[in-house]
């Protein structure tokens, strides 16, 4: 596995708390990102990606390698059938800092195979998630264009 | 959005992007290789982008690395852009570049 790697920033208005349970918590993320995010957050447990569709389809697994709310969360990030196959683990790392009133969320995907399907989906949706979750957050509502 | 217009309508700054675009993550001198600025014009630049918030810094260990971060562009493209126009503009996006590529051969 090569080590390419993206880097997302983006300012949402509020604090960091907000934006940690914007992340996580699924009454936010049904709406803006179609999935939620399902785990007791706690480090070496697992986490789920599932979508909001009627038999809650599993789009992607991984470990929670950290999670220090709401500053900082790191998790592995895989298909659902390489599950157990840790070294095709991608790794993401959520970072938020409180800059007056509002917050930076970087985002860093790294461990990625570089041209690979997952390389490709992550880089067309991260910058739509997080303008989204921005949406969401900022104005109570997701983006417009976001529901397929 | 002004600083991200602003930082767009410079030829050397998108240049510069279109290099992160290419490789991510690269220090100032990766950077400054075979371009035709200063060292000293290029910091400025990538400092005008990380203003805009078109790049983002990492720091890995003792070097600074540069990444694009799309994200305000997106932003740009969710303002003006409809859910039912997007798949219309990927088609005309690629007829014109199977046409493109024709006349090249």
């Amino acid at each position: 596995m090569s080590d390419a790697r993206f880097v997302y920033t983006i300012y949402i208005r509020g604090t960091p708390e907000q934006v940690w349970q914007g992340l996580l918590d699924a009454r936010f993320t049904r709406q803006y990102w179609a999935h939620e995010n399902v785990s007791d957050w706690q480090p070496g447990s697992h986490w789920e990606h599932r979508r909001t569709d009627d038999v809650r389809t599993l789009d992607l697994v991984g470990q929670v390698i950290e999670s220090n709310p709401p500053h900082r969360l790191v998790l592995t990030w895989a298909e659902p059938a390489n599950q157990a196959n840790y070294n095709k683990h991608s790794r993401v790392t959520f970072e938020l800092e409180a800059i007056e009133d509002m917050v930076r969320l970087t985002i860093t995907h790294e461990g990625l195979e570089a041209g690979s399907d997952m390389f490709r989906k992550i880089s067309a949706g991260w910058p739509r998630v997080l303008s989204s979750l921005k949406s969401q957050l900022e104005t109570g509502k997701p983006l417009p264009t976001w529901a397929k | 959005m002004d600083k991200v217009f602003k930082a767009l309508a410079d030829p050397s700054r998108r240049q510069l992007l279109d290099r992160l675009f290419e490789a991510n993550g690269q220090t100032l001198g990766e950077l400054c290789k075979d371009l035709e600025m200063s060292r000293q014009a290029v910091t400025q630049h990538l400092g005008v982008l990380e203003t805009a918030g078109l790049v983002t810094i990492k720091w890995e260990g003792r070097e600074k690395l540069h990444y694009l971060n799309p994200v305000p562009i997106h932003e740009i493209e969710e303002r003006w852009i409809r859910k039912f126009e997007r798949r219309r503009l990927d088609a005309l996006r690629n007829l014109k570049r199977r046409i493109e590529r024709k006349s090249d051969e």
